[in-house]
């Protein structure tokens, strides 16, 4: 009696709970209204066959249950009624399959007048490739990748001089044009999904794989990896900027060419040298650091990470609220005119001996261990070096107490929340992995034992 | 065609009656011990994985206040918590624990055919076990590569055990497999020639034909997943690419080029998608039999449930790459995938009317394994509902990957399966121990059970119409998520500790009744099956004393007009109840003679 009344209370509740609740599919932004169609069919059909089929169920249980004297009946088998159910079943499945295929046969068909882009993944970041000018894409090969050609464009293809190369994890479209995205990865597993686009498709090593979307509302929309990719996972993110088509070619315009990418100047240290008097007073004529003036070593750190760090504070997207010391780098880093000249300061401090930092943390270095291991090592690797590939900057040798600053400002928000950085976000997420400042300590005094 | 059971030469079989406490308890031959066996071992695993949901579930509802798992754990948690569920614990507790008890006592027979392979069948697989959970302590820790495995991720530096945890998880299944075969011969061939006397086919009970027809997909599809264990294996440890492409790990190419992250796609879920039927076919048939005695009425449409547990049975070998519409693989599939995927709701849509209609006109004892039995049909029409919007290709895309799909598959093969074990474990009780449990702590187990876990996974299907990604350790910052999502978490976490904590009512109750429950006697539930008439309570070795039964009748006669009591068991003949009227089902020549 009460399971009865219970199945027919679970079945009112749960389309009070459906038509009440705010949780629904996000707006949709791209010219895929058909999905939405197709799933609305199957809501109602499945709908009505979840409310009849159980508070049929309820009926019988509340009706046939056990009372005195009751006895069941005996009925074997009854073949109309079991060919008339299978019938109306049919019925149903065909009306919710056959709109579903028939999207499908526009969803696997991409129109002519698509124009291509490239969307690349890789470890835990997101960069893209237009194809330029002429319009075709050129070849590209995981083997061919390196910190100066990251997408691993083949140098000896015409067609791919004049690509757009985007390195940063955030992409233009214009707006009601349809866009067939080219997906690739050079490592594991991806996904390219932007959930008020509808479609979403995996990207695959050793193969290019597609999906097609035309977006029809400008906007900034989160582009999500939705395929478990390793530990950097739910941190892999970019974003989608759906624009005009005139603001579109002015941001396009803005990016470089891979030719462009290709012949870059070399950087002169020298020129840098002539700056690095300012940056001497604070990190010491050898890039060693000061820790009383809250100055980080910097000799021996990449070349990379320092320009990207050195155009964040001059953009203001570190030292905002909270980052006193990086406020006062904002100052000093404005005083580089321009990406030259970052250059070259960067390939000034790379030209500074690297000699580990004295270390100033103690903690448990078998803890420290462990969260390192399982959590760090995946991007700042084993030693502790870093790579370009996962963006990950030196940690062995480097200021511990720095460090231990750094990680209590991802955990605090002070540090990686800004919209434009687009690294440091992550390092919100994994800084978790350390529960609070003894562990962190743990893990600076392990990072001490990498030197 | 003449059939002579292999029984009836009952003589010739050889009984291996244990010697000591050794062969009785432990070496043992005798296919009830080794279903305990079975059983304990994969309730133990499922309860290991049952605590690591629980820590993810803590994470994502509450992620600022417990600090009990780091990323890497949580994606080990993730990996070890799927594997140990979908194989450890519902493929060995359905098919070693059930069928092991089961098959030989509804088939009228002494037991399995080779009683020492069957014995061997379950030591291998407590190998597996241990084998899987030590991968816990080496260094690195369990695989985290998601328990599907996908390569290149598998093996590279960013993924959380992908040196010594991986090799043990695909050492570990490998060795399943050959525990699995080793028992799944013995149910097939044990079905086929073990039946007693009179024992047609179509008089075995749907428990039987639920076991036999997923050991048969078991036999075709647990190679698939042998071989690509092995085949990645090679990669891992001999630099072979059957499934390693050119990749780069942690900014250093590997040496591997050539290889197809897809075909492992393929080969592990033209397994993986049989699996769900290895774990849906048993359920169906005990639920059906666990339906059938407690309304005191036949399951309707006896012949139409044997054909549509075939049917699916065969169709679930031409679904899997549904798992895969956005893998890469070409689009064209897409077509076929979803055609398949849809027929086969037909089938399945029969089984839950002949359930309901089995209830339709009975005299319902609502006791606690009625209670799971019955809350098994709403959540697996709620699971099999959603499965057909995940069926259908185009709505796979926005809800691919998402809590969408967490969702689903957790209605319809965790909830699912796991509410027809537990009306499993409590109708057989009485004939394993001889004893009843407490019918009111069984209840209150069903309740918050119940009631729980359509808690944690109704709201969860919104999340993943709001496009929240899976797998996820943190959500951070989106724009397209409202806050509100987490207090949703938050929820369904309440939810999950909840039902997590009821269990321990379940194992309270079998520990207390097993000393303390009244004594059951043979046939509490009034039930027709063979198995409740075996002359001893437990049964003893050997099942049937000095003569094997002969059957007369199909194991659902409940409430046969003229019949002194509401059931016939099947070892009665028909002169002795009532004689066979007009209205009397007799499947043996085929035809109703209810006249439809």
């Amino acid at each position: 009696m009460a399971l009865a009344v219970v199945i027919f209370l679970l079945v009112i509740g749960s389309v009070i709970f459906h038509f009440a609740s705010p949780w629904w599919f996000t707006d949709i932004a791209a010219d895929w209204g058909l999905i939405d169609f197709t799933i609305n069919v199957t809501f109602w059909v499945t709908g009505v066959v979840f409310i009849l089929l159980n508070l049929f169920l309820a009926y019988c249980v509340y009706k046939y249950r056990h009372k005195e004297g009751q006895k069941a009946a005996y009925e074997p088998e009854n073949h109309r009624l079991e060919i008339w159910l299978s019938v109306i079943t049919t019925v149903g499945v065909v009306t919710m399959l056959a709109p579903g295929l028939f999207v499908w046969a526009s969803i696997v068909t991409p129109p002519d007048d698509a124009t291509e882009f490239e969307a690349m993944g890789q470890q835990w970041q997101w960069a893209f490739r237009y194809p330029g000018a002429d319009g075709i894409m050129g070849t590209a090969d995981t083997q061919l990748v390196t910190e100066g050609n990251p997408f691993g464009v083949n140098v000896e293809d015409p067609n791919g001089q004049d690509d757009v190369i985007v390195t940063a994890p955030e992409m233009h479209l214009p707006l009601d044009k349809p866009v067939k995205a080219l997906l690739r990865s050079n490592d594991t597993l991806h996904n390219y999904t932007v959930p008020q686009f509808r479609v979403k498709m995996d990207l695959v090593p050793g193969l290019i794989s597609y999906i097609w979307f035309e977006p029809n509302k400008a906007g900034r929309y989160d582009l999500m990896c939705e395929e478990l990719c390793g530990i950097g996972h739910f941190a892999m993110r970019g974003a989608v900027v759906v624009e005009t088509q005139a603001e579109y070619d002015v941001w396009l315009d803005a990016q470089p060419t891979f030719a462009e990418t290709q012949s870059v100047a070399a950087a002169n240290p020298a020129a840098g040298q002539a700056q690095y008097a300012v940056c001497a007073a604070c990190h010491g004529a050898q890039g060693e650091g000061n820790q009383a003036l809250n100055s980080p070593k910097i000799a021996g750190q990449s070349p990379w990470y320092i320009e990207r760090q050195l155009k964040y504070f001059k953009e203001g997207v570190r030292g905002g609220e909270g980052d006193t010391n990086g406020q006062a780098m904002t100052a000093m880093a404005n005083m580089l005119v321009d990406d030259t000249a970052i250059r070259n300061m960067a390939a000034y401090i790379a030209t500074m001996p690297d000699t580990a930092a004295t270390p100033t943390v103690t903690g448990d270095v078998d803890n420290g261990y462990e969260i390192y291991d399982r959590n760090c090592a995946a991007c700042h690797l084993d030693n502790g070096v870093g790579t370009w590939y996962t963006d990950a900057p030196k940690l062995a040798g480097m200021s511990d107490w720095y460090f231990v600053t750094q990680i209590s400002n991802f955990r605090a928000g002070i540090r990686g929340l800004h919209p434009s950085d687009d690294y440091g976000e992550q390092m919100v997420g994994m800084a978790t992995a350390m529960s609070g400042l003894e562990e962190i300590e743990d893990v600076a005094a392990y990072i001490n034992t990498l030197r | 065609m003449a059939y002579v059971p292999l029984a009836d030469q009952d003589s010739e079989m050889e009984m291996h009656h244990p010697h000591s406490w050794v062969t009785k308890y432990v070496w043992s031959q005798d296919h009830k011990v080794i279903a305990i066996q079975y059983g304990g071992i994969a309730i133990a695993v499922g309860v290991v994985a049952l605590v690591l949901s629980l820590l993810m579930r803590m994470q994502l509802g509450f992620p600022e206040t417990f600090d009990l798992i780091d990323p890497s754990s949580y994606y080990q948690s993730v990996t070890m918590h799927g594997m140990i569920m979908v194989v450890y614990m519902l493929t060995a507790l359905l098919l070693g624990g059930f069928g092991n008890y089961l098959i030989p006592l509804m088939c009228g027979a002494r037991d399995m055919v080779f009683p020492f392979l069957n014995m061997l069948s379950v030591w291998v697989y407590a190998l597996s076990v241990i084998i899987l959970l030590s991968s816990f302590f080496v260094g690195g820790g369990p695989t985290g590569a998601g328990w599907t495995l996908y390569p290149p991720q598998t093996a590279l530096a960013g993924t959380p055990g992908h040196d010594a945890g991986i090799v043990l998880m695909l050492l570990s299944l490998a060795v399943f497999v050959v525990a699995f075969t080793m028992g799944g011969l013995n149910y097939v061939t044990t079905v086929l020639q073990y039946r007693c006397r009179g024992l047609t086919m179509m008089r075995l009970p749907l428990t039987v034909w639920g076991i036999f027809t997923a050991t048969v997909l078991g036999l075709f599809a647990f190679p698939a997943l042998l071989v690509s264990a092995i085949m990645m294996l090679f990669d891992l440890l001999l630099g072979t690419s059957f499934f390693m492409p050119a990749v780069i790990e942690s900014g250093t190419p590997l040496d591997h080029n050539g290889g197809s992250p897809i075909l492992f796609q393929h080969l592990f879920w033209f397994f993986g998608h049989p699996e769900v039927y290895i774990v849906a076919l048993p359920a169906f048939g005990l639920v059906s039999d666990v339906l059938s005695t407690h309304a005191r009425k036949n399951i309707f449409g006896y012949r139409m449930m044997v054909w549509a547990i075939i049917a699916i049975g065969g169709l679930s070998f031409v679904v899997w790459a549904h798992h895969m519409y956005v893998s890469g693989m070409h689009p064209y599939f897409g077509f076929f995938f979803a055609t398949t995927t849809l027929i086969i709701a037909v089938p399945t849509a029969l089984k839950v009317y002949n359930w309901v209609l089995t209830l339709w006109e009975g005299n319902i004892r609502l006791n606690a394994p009625m209670y799971f039995a019955i809350g098994f049909i709403f959540t697996f029409i709620h699971g099999g509902l959603t499965g057909l919007f995940l069926g259908n290709v185009v709505i796979d895309l926005p809800l691919s990957d998402t809590y969408f799909v967490v969702a689903h598959f957790h209605m319809v093969m965790g909830v699912s399966p796991v509410l027809v074990i537990f009306a499993a474990l409590y109708h057989w009780f009485p004939k394993v121990s001889g004893r009843m449990f407490h019918e009111g702590m069984a209840k209150a187990h069903f309740w918050i059970t119940f009631l729980g876990t359509y808690a944690i996974y109704l709201p969860m299907h919104y999340l993943g119409f709001l496009g929240v990604p899976r797998r996820y350790y943190a959500m951070g910052s989106t724009d397209f998520i409202p806050e509100s999502a987490q207090d949703l978490n938050a929820a369904i976490t309440i939810a999950a500790l909840v039902v997590g904590a009821a269990q321990i009512l379940f194992f309270v109750n079998i520990f207390w009744s097993l000393r303390n429950g009244k004594k059951s006697g043979p046939n509490p539930w009034g039930s027709a099956s063979l198995e409740w008439q075996t002359p001893d309570t437990p049964p003893k070795h050997g099942n049937w004393g000095d003569e094997l039964p002969t059957v007369y009748r199909w194991p659902y006669d409940y409430s046969v007009p003229g019949a002194k009591e509401d059931f016939i068991p099947q070892n009665v003949p028909d002169g002795d109840e009532p004689a066979a009227d007009e209205q009397h089902f007799d499947l043996d020549h085929g035809v109703s003679k209810a006249g439809a």
